[in-house]
């Protein structure tokens, strides 16, 4: 943390826990008859609960999205650029609410929490999880809170897709869907990339086939590598060759393979950092959860139709260096959303910093955030 | 002519509850205006982001798209009208965005300035230089205007493409439409407001 709270942290922030006792039934078949859902609050519920705004978070991302949960902690959560007093997300203004998605690693219900019929952690045992299935999740946490609409449920890559999916399922319960670097489906080379990664992880000799917790291990390896690749695609060319080039760390070649280029120095920091924080068994479902999303599907293969469920109004934003989910991905939802007759505004956002641009704080994309967020808050003082 | 009196001429031939595509739409003030006089719906096309947070923060739908990769993303007649104020002289090529806003619309309204207006014409043949007015007010070098064109330009390419002229307004720098600009509107007129069919 540094020396003192910024004026536009939300400062220190706890976690809180939600036991729903009722079972959820899952697209896949399977039933969990009991689950937690770890989240974090920011900001305060107005007297009609009208200025909820529901974060959900992409691949690697958790219920942390702001603040600080102490004095040791290095940096805020993973949103802290979006969320705060005056930020595009105001927390003088809304009372934002994130969640930890089921079969996280990060509090919620999960491969590594334990299965109540073996006391064991569930591991490859845990059901697969949809971006459906989470949105289901989700609206316990809603109706817990007493949250019967949300101003806005918001989200970036995975995090906007099942912003997406709430206005399809539950057309009456929010007034505005944000979606940011998203995509209406996966495309071959996206799964191609997801694949790679868990291959990665499902050959490492540690996995034990997902049972690494009862061997005291667990596939790091596999981990890194996934990663590796999954980084890459965050990243674009350009962002690479501003922030690397072909810098070398000692100046020279080696000519070996230990580490040469900083490219592949950041890349190995990031890998390890990440197979130290974060459980295989989530990464490879949350992938999953990403390659089964096509809420069309449902619907004739027809995103017209599957957005003719909706009743709120999107924002939905694309970064043009993004080639993991291209601004084209983003106009194919736009399109859609236009056929239906729906309310929907675009933006494209000019930067070299491709996918992960959703989280950095961009002044272009900051202003229309917080432009698009102004008008939702306005709507709810006119509403109160 | 000032913008406003533009929007209302315009939101005057809009009936209640129609369907707009506003191509250049700026800071979303014509959308707004008819949305919350007529219950019109619709989408505005703009790709300045400062014109893009103003239609954010106003509410209008507003989407970030180039003209001049023209409206293929928009199925045909999916409005009643498509709108485009003071664009039509600033892009790439006017022909085929007309062809294609009477494609996605069923009617087109389109405003441009008269590069016949006496005064222009008057600049340039006593002057010698390009004109600069306050409907044109940048110089040669880094107008965004590059086709402008007269009221007996448009009118001679509608005749060609078979594009019907439905109502047409010229007025002249008091905002007028006078007996002058109706009797001899590519000399008066220095503002052109069309709507077409096809």
């Amino acid at each position: 943390m540094p020396e003192s709270i910024p004026q536009d942290s939300v400062g220190l922030v706890q976690p809180r826990t939600l036991h729903v006792d009722q079972s959820l039934e899952l697209e896949c078949g399977r039933v969990l008859p009991a689950y937690d859902l770890v989240y974090e609050t920011y900001g305060t519920l107005n007297a009609d609960a009208s200025n909820a705004v529901l974060i959900c978070h992409a691949l690697s991302g958790h219920h942390h999205a702001a603040g600080y949960h102490g004095p040791d902690d290095k940096r805020p959560g993973w949103w802290d650029n979006c969320i705060g007093p005056g930020k595009p997300i105001d927390t003088n203004r809304f009372f934002v609410v994130c969640p930890n998605n089921l079969g996280g690693c990060h509090g919620s219900s999960g491969p590594t929490s334990t299965n109540p019929e073996t006391g064991q952690p569930w591991g490859p045992d845990f059901p697969m999880m949809t971006v459906k299935d989470w949105v289901k999740s989700q609206t316990r946490l809603a109706d817990a809170l007493g949250i019967a609409q949300w101003a806005a449920v918001v989200g970036g890559s995975l995090g906007g897709m099942q912003a997406m999916q709430w206005a399809i399922d539950f057309p009456e319960r929010l007034r505005h869907s944000v979606v940011i670097a998203g995509a209406p489906k996966l495309s071959a080379q996206n799964i191609a990339f997801n694949e790679v990664a868990r291959q990665s992880i499902l050959t490492d000799p540690h996995f034990h086939g997902g049972r690494y917790y009862l061997h005291d291990t667990y596939p790091r390896q596999g981990l890194i590598l996934a990663r590796m690749v999954g980084h890459i695609t965050y990243l674009s060319d350009d962002a690479m060759r501003m922030k690397f080039g072909r810098d070398l760390r000692s100046g020279r070649f080696h000519f070996g393979f230990d580490v040469e280029f900083q490219v592949e120095s950041y890349l190995r920091h990031q890998g390890e950092t990440f197979s130290r924080n974060f459980d295989a068994n989530t990464y490879l479902l949350m992938t999953k959860a990403l390659d089964y999303f096509d809420p069309a599907r449902e619907y004739d293969h027809s995103l017209e139709k599957a957005m003719e469920q909706t009743r709120c109004n999107f924002l939905v934003m694309s970064f043009n260096s993004d080639w993991r989910f291209a601004p084209e991905r983003s106009r194919e939802i736009v399109n859609a959303l236009v056929q239906a007759g729906r309310d929907v505004s675009y933006a494209e956002i000019d930067t070299p910093k491709g996918h992960d641009a959703f989280l950095l704080p961009i002044p272009e994309y900051t202003k229309l955030f917080s432009a698009y967020m102004g008008r939702v808050a306005g709507e709810v003082a006119a509403h109160v | 002519m000032s913008e406003r009196d533009e929007l209302r001429l315009i939101s005057d031939w809009i009936p209640q509850g129609a369907t707009v595509l506003d191509l250049g739409c700026g800071d979303g003030a014509l959308l707004a205006r008819l949305r919350d006089e007529r219950a019109v719906t619709g989408y505005g096309l703009e790709i300045d982001q400062d014109n893009l947070a103003a239609c954010f923060e106003k509410g209008v739908n507003v989407i970030e798209q180039d003209l001049d990769k023209g409206l293929g993303n928009f199925q045909s007649e999916r409005f009643d009208y498509v709108i485009m104020t003071q664009a039509l002289q600033a892009v790439l090529r006017p022909d085929a965005i007309l062809d294609e806003m009477l494609r996605v619309g069923r009617e087109a309204i389109i405003t441009f300035p008269n590069f016949g207006y006496w005064r222009i014409r008057a600049y340039l043949g006593f002057k010698g230089r390009m004109p600069v007015s306050s409907a044109l007010p940048y110089e040669w070098y880094d107008t965004p205007n590059i086709h402008l064109c007269t009221v007996a330009d448009f009118q001679a390419h509608c005749r060609r493409n078979d594009i019907r002229i439905i109502e047409r307004t010229v007025v002249n720098r008091q905002h007028r439409s006078g007996a002058l600009t109706r009797l001899w509107p590519n000399f008066f007129g220095e503002i052109a407001v069309y709507r077409v069919t096809r």
